[in-house]
This record gives structure tokens, C-alpha cells and sequence, in this order.
């Protein structure tokens, strides 16, 4: 049993836990990932890391609440205990001096760019941070991202924080006029990704996406997060999760995402009235 | 005196009826009784031969158990066989003792071979229902010598064992949140029930063995840091999960699996009780399992009792599947329809980009290839498409990379597989053993136990030496 330290609601639906797991924390890097089960009945789901502390022993990951696991995760509080987490899974980002990079996310890969961010600027990049949501309520750890980029753009659908628009116009200016962006790493729901891919591919920029597919172990045996890339079958677990966006299948991306969301349904709607 | 007449029939084992089992996860061989037990013991006419322990990769001591059933004394049988074996319940009932004990016993001469196999298992079943006390065997002085195992599959739940009662202190890793490998996410509740698999587990764990779960080897420790850790030996028993696929047109489409995630997700997160268990599981009307091993069964089967009408198709002929014939004839009652010498080219994708089909060739038999059996060449103008809302692909796995990238010092062969001595599992990197399917790509769980004990001898010397 692995206890949790610490809970946090960041945003409405959107929480960051800490939970004790020496042995991940002592090994963790940016990019990699964490596979934990709540309890006995349950799946077990991929979330990336989204920060680690060795001397206290604990990772951090953020989760939204949308299906069965993370609505159970969200009701536990601090002091409880989730069954299993195990780790760090993924290959880390590939972090070097690159000059200028670009870090891009959408919803809560906010909190998951957020290793990758303060890695590049350990590395001497001059980074600038892209972060798209909804609406101005949905943004959280601004501070935290700023203190870590040269440059932090906020985006939002409807224009309550930021500029208004998507997360992929700022990258498309920047580009049309000339600037020098020598990687993008993008982060966030697949059609975010895709998007982003599409946007930086004219301009030839190496862009690589952090891949969520349905996991179920993350040591490269099931074979269900599989990823055509350039045309070859990869696992995200094992050779992932980090890939080169302008290389990957999205639409069989998307398609394989959406396979089980009707059972997804079936299970949410008997996890939250255990009752009936 | 005149020769004792021997019976040539094997007391038969009590199956559930095919119609019913096709409804259910229970185990389809019932086991036999105590009666059954004795009577089919009988049958053993002791001969001098012995070679029945020979032909046990493990090699039980199988006329002196046998004897102990015969006289109904079935706790001398049980400590008898844990002598040499601390997974009795899961040999008796996944073993091809066909092609092993059973194989080279004298009565096969008669086409009658001693039922070794269901005996072991009676004993086994018998075993923690009348007798709770932990270990049997005695147990040599603690040496403070201590051993890292990683996997808890076959291969390293008997070297783990086999060390322990030679006292050394020994520690399992295991990358998953539950003990047992390929036992518990490959096999099927129906062959081999996953309270079987922990009793077992529970027994090597009274022997002082420690099982770390959710710990993975080349990411949450290297094998390096094992020894930093104060381990002075290694024991590399990972298996070999990866899975192959045919690398054809579609075949990424959502609706084709690999055995392993569909078995995973069957057996380890038991999404046969979905909802109630959260883990989701998709089942076609009609199911296309690639394959003619074992695994290809298994999964055939799985898929039968989850409501599918189910196609194993394979690229050579009946007699040449790889799977034990006892499966075969399992899944052909169960009502699995087989296409034999038939080969998929291609899938197809609805416009939800889900698959809907698999166009297959026919093939014929050419020339022996390097396996030995004879090489499947496709007939020009075969193909046909089987339509199917699900395909399962089980070609067989090899070992995963993680483990190569992480341990500097092992040697690999070709396949990714780990390159060890042949009798001693001792690998090219100092400390460190290897045994199972990481050594010899997809094999048996007997196979992977026998090198799980040749390793545990070899590691025993080792420690003695240092």
C-alpha cells in the first residue's frame, strides 16, 4: 500500500496528489510516467509525473477527474492509501542546450510540462512556454512557469485570461515571422497534439508529443499502447512515450483512444452511485 | 506366480460438460478423486527404469509419490513431490506430461503412460485443504548469503524456492502488482485457477522467500544497484512478454489485439467481471485468434466464453499445431471453428476505423524449414476475406528490451534473448543468471522451472565459493 501525503484541487476536477513511493522518487526524470491502481478491482492507469522529491520519497502526478479510477482516486484524501503505483516507466525527455524551446500545453499537461520546462532551462535553453485551457479558471501554476521560462503565453478559448484563441496561433506567429525555434515539445489531448504537429511540421521544427495511449502493465507485454510511427508499430511504454509528432498515425491514434468509451461510461456511472 | 494383469485404461478425468463450460471461467478438468487417485496409481508397476524422473525437467521423484497415492497416503505424496518441486497445482495441471514423464513412462509402450500429471495435481489440490503447516523439507542453516530473483514467473518462483531451502536469503522483484508472471496474466482461469497459483506462491513465500511487487527491472532498479544493495547474485527471470505481431496492412486498427492484452485483461485484471472489476474489456460477435499454439487457445477459448463465435486461424495443419493436443481437442468441443493452412494478409477497418475483417491466403506445405516442420507456401488465388469485429494475434512474444538496455555486461543473441550456459543459466555478466523464456524466447513453464533450478544449483556454488 502506498500512502498519499498530500491533496490538492487545483482547478475544479483537476487535483495534483503526492504519494510516498521512495524507490519511483529516487529514479524519477521529466517525461516518464507512473502506472498506479486505487484498490483491488481496479485497472491500472498511465499518469505522467509531474514532479518528485527523494529526500521526502514521494512523486506527484495531476490527474482530472473524467473515468472510474480517477473519480475513485479523488475521493481519497490525505493519509489514505491507493493499492499499487509503480515506476518511473518511459523513457525520460531528452533534455540538451537545443537554444530555443518551445514548450506547448493544453489542459492539465500543464503540470506534466512543467519538469520538462525547469529541465530546459537547467540546460541553458531559452525557453517559452505556450499554455492553452478554456477559460481563465482552468489555469493554475503561472507563477511556477514563469519562474522557469523566458516567455509564457497563456491562450484561452474564450479570452478570459491571455489571448483569445488556441494554443497552436502563438507557435504559427512566431514561425510566420521568422523566429528561431529550434524544438517544440508538445503536450495535452491527442487532437491538441495533432494539431501542433500539423502547425510546426511546414516549417520543418523537430516537435515531439508525450503519447497517452490505454496501458495496461507499461513494461512492453500487453501491446495495447502501440503507436504507428513512420509507419513502424511502437510502444509508447517502451519506446515511448515521447515521440516525433510529424511521424505518427493520429487519426489511428484517436481511433484507439476511443475503444472502450462505452464501457468507460458503464463503469463511471456505477462508480459514482456505488449504491445502486 | 502369476503376472498381475496391468490395466491398460487410465481412469478418465471428470471435465464439465462442453456446453456448460463454454458459460464459465471455472476450471474445465475437475481432478480426480481420492478413489480415482489410488486406482490410477495402481496402474504404476514400479518398474527399474525410472524413466518417468528422467523425463521431468524438474525431476520429481515420481514412482515414490505415485507409490504414497497408492496407499492413500497423500501427505507423504505432497512432501514427497515439494521436495523437488514447490508448484505442484500449476505442473499438473500446464505441463505437456505427454511429451515429458508421461512420455517416456514404461506403460507407453501400450499407449497406456501412467496419468503422472492429474496424480500431481490430486496431491497438490489435496495438499492445503488437510494440512496447513508452511514448509515441508528440511531447511539447511541460514548462510547470509543473499540473492535478488527478478520475475516471479515459473522460472523464478523455483529458483527462489530452491535457494531458500539451501538457506540463502533471497528477494523476488516483480515488475507487476501481483506475483506469478505468465501465470497469472497469460492462463486462463479455466486451466488454471489463480487461487491455485497463490497458494503456491504463499507456500515459496513459508520457505523465507520475500516478493517486492511494482518494482521493475531497468527502470525502478538496475542490476547494478542490486549488487551495491548488497546482493551477490542475480537470477534473471523476466520471461519473454513482448509480443510478435504480422506486421500487415491495419493491423494497429482498434479491435486487434495481442494475447497478451486481451488475456491480461481477461485473466490479471479479471475484466470477465467488468464492471464490477473497473478494468473494460471489448468482445466481437465474431473472433479471428491468429495462431496454433497454446496461447492461440487460450485466448480462443477465453473468447468462447465471453459470448464469441470464434475462428483460430493457422498457417500450417492440425498435426502441426504447437499447442498441447489435450487444448485442441478442449477448444474444438467448446465449438472453436479452426481454418487450418490459412494465413492473414491484411486486415480491413469500418468507417469507425474499428476492424471489421481479415483477409486471409490459403497456404500449402513446401519443404521443412529450420524449425523442422514443414514450410507453409501460399496458393496464388487463394484469398478470401473472414469478416470479424475483433482479431486476436498470438504469434508468440520475445523478451522485452528493457532489461538489455539497462545492464551493461549481459550478452544477447539475435531474438533479444539473454545468452547463458546451457546447464547452469550462468550468463556472460559476473553474479548473474538467467533462465526461462528470457533465455529461450516463448517456452513451457515446466522448461523455464527445470532452468530456474538448474540456476538455483549453480548459484549455490557460487555463493559457497565467494
Amino acid at each position: 500500500m502506498y500512502s498519499i501525503i498530500s491533496t490538492e484541487e487545483l482547478v475544479p476536477r483537476v487535483r495534483v496528489y503526492r504519494i510516498s513511493a521512495p524507490r519511483i522518487a529516487k529514479k524519477a526524470a521529466a517525461g516518464q510516467f507512473v502506472i498506479l491502481r486505487v484498490d483491488d478491482n481496479g485497472e491500472r492507469i498511465p499518469l505522467t509525473i509531474a514532479d518528485w522529491d527523494v529526500v521526502e520519497g514521494s512523486v506527484s502526478v495531476v490527474f482530472m477527474e473524467v473515468g472510474t479510477t480517477t473519480t475513485k482516486l479523488s475521493r481519497l484524501k490525505a493519509g489514505d492509501t491507493i493499492s499499487d503505483i509503480v515506476g518511473p516507466l518511459g523513457n525520460a525527455t531528452e533534455i540538451d542546450n537545443f537554444g530555443t524551446v518551445c514548450l506547448m500545453a493544453g489542459g492539465f499537461a500543464t503540470a506534466t510540462i512543467m519538469p520538462i520546462a525547469r529541465a530546459m532551462k537547467a540546460a541553458g535553453n531559452r525557453v517559452i512556454t505556450i499554455v492553452g485551457a478554456r477559460n481563465k479558471d482552468l489555469l493554475f501554476w503561472r507563477e511556477r512557469l514563469s519562474a522557469v521560462s523566458d516567455e509564457l503565453i497563456i491562450t484561452t478559448d474564450d479570452g478570459s485570461a491571455g489571448r483569445k484563441g488556441v494554443v497552436t496561433e502563438p507557435i504559427k506567429e512566431m514561425l510566420e515571422r521568422g523566429e528561431r525555434i529550434d524544438r517544440v515539445i508538445a503536450i495535452g489531448p491527442s487532437i491538441m497534439m495533432k494539431f501542433s504537429a500539423l502547425t510546426t511540421k511546414p516549417f520543418g521544427i523537430k516537435t515531439i508529443v508525450s503519447m497517452n495511449p490505454i496501458m495496461i502493465d507499461g513494461t512492453g507485454m500487453c501491446g495495447c499502447c502501440r503507436v504507428s510511427v513512420a509507419g513502424q508499430t511502437r510502444f509508447a511504454c517502451v519506446d515511448g512515450p515521447e515521440f516525433d509528432a510529424h511521424a505518427i498515425d493520429w487519426d489511428n491514434f484517436m481511433a484507439r483512444q476511443r475503444s472502450y468509451i462505452e464501457e468507460e461510461k458503464r463503469s463511471l456511472e456505477i462508480c459514482r452511485c456505488p449504491s445502486g | 506366480m502369476a503376472k498381475a494383469k496391468i490395466d491398460l485404461n487410465r481412469v478418465a478425468m471428470p471435465k464439465q460438460e462442453a456446453g456448460a463450460r463454454r458459460q464459465n471461467f471455472s476450471e474445465v478438468a475437475t481432478g480426480y478423486t481420492a478413489e480415482d487417485a489410488k486406482r490410477e496409481a495402481s496402474r504404476c508397476i514400479e518398474c527399474k527404469a525410472r524413466n518417468c524422473v528422467a523425463g521431468c525437467p524438474v525431476a520429481i521423484d515420481i514412482p515414490e509419490f505415485i507409490s504414497a497415492v497408492k496407499t492413500g497416503d497423500f501427505t507423504a505424496a505432497d512432501e514427497i513431490i515439494k521436495r523437488t518441486n514447490a508448484l505442484p497445482g500449476i505442473c499438473g495441471r500446464v505441463c505437456p506430461q505427454e511429451s515429458q514423464c508421461e512420455a517416456v513412462c514404461t506403460l507407453a509402450k501400450k499407449k497406456a503412460p501412467v496419468a503422472i500429471g492429474r496424480l500431481e495435481r490430486f496431491v497438490a489440490d489435496w495438499e492445503p485443504g488437510y494440512r496447513l503447516k508452511g514448509s515441508t523439507g528440511a531447511k539447511a542453516p541460514k548462510s547470509c548469503k543473499k540473492v535478488a530473483v527478478i520475475g516471479s514467473g515459473p522460472s523464478g518462483l523455483t529458483c527462489a524456492a530452491e535457494l531458500a531451502r539451501l538457506g540463502h536469503s533471497v528477494t523476488i522483484f516483480e515488475s507487476l502488482h501481483v506475483a506469478g508472471g505468465v501465470l497469472m496474466y497469460g492462463i486462463p482461469e479455466f486451466r488454471l485457477p489463480k487461487t491455485i497459483v497463490q497458494t503456491e506462491i504463499n507456500f515459496v513465500r513459508s520457505l523465507g522467500v520475500e516478493i517486492v511487487l511494482n518494482a521493475v527491472a531497468g527502470k525502478t532498479f538496475t542490476i547494478d544497484e542490486l549488487f551495491k544493495d548488497g546482493f551477490q547474485a542475480v537470477f534473471l527471470g523476466t520471461g519473454a512478454g513482448l509480443p510478435l505481431f504480422l506486421n500487415i496492412e491495419n493491423e494497429n486498427a482498434p479491435g486487434v489485439y495481442s494475447a497478451n492484452e486481451f488475456l491480461s485483461r481477461v485473466n490479471l485484471m479479471k475484466a470477465y467481471h467488468f464492471p464490477e472489476f473497473d478494468t473494460p474489456l471489448k468482445v466481437g460477435k465474431e473472433v479471428a485468434v491468429v495462431g496454433g499454439g497454446n496461447v492461440a487457445m487460450d485466448a480462443a477459448r477465453s473468447a468462447v466464453r465471453l459470448g464469441a463465435r470464434v475462428t483460430v486461424v493457422y498457417r500450417r495443419g492440425r498435426e502441426e499445431m504447437p499447442a498441447r493436443l489435450e487444448e485442441v481437442e478442449n477448444a474444438e468441443e467448446e465449438g472453436i471453428n479452426f481454418l487450418f493452412l490459412t494465413n492473414p494478409i491484411s486486415f480491413q477497418v469500418n468507417d469507425q476505423k474499428w476492424v471489421s475483417g481479415m483477409t486471409c491466403q490459403k497456404m500449402s506445405l513446401g519443404d521443412p524449414d529450420a524449425s523442422g516442420r514443414r514450410r507453409p507456401v501460399p496458393v496464388g488465388g487463394s484469398e478470401f476475406t473472414l469478416p470479424c469485429d475483433m482479431a486476436i494475434v498470438a504469434l508468440g512474444t520475445r523478451p522485452n528490451p528493457l532489461i538489455a538496455r539497462s545492464a551493461p555486461g549481459l550478452a544477447f543473441a539475435s531474438a533479444g534473448t539473454v545468452i547463458a550456459d546451457e546447464s547452469t543459466g550462468l550468463t556472460r555478466k559476473a553474479g548473474v543468471w538467467a533462465g526461462g523464456d528470457i533465455v529461450t524466447g516463448s517456452a513451457t513453464v515446466i522448461s523455464a522451472m527445470g532452468a530456474g533450478k538448474a540456476a538455483a544449483r549453480d548459484i549455490d556454488r557460487y555463493l559457497a565459493s565467494l
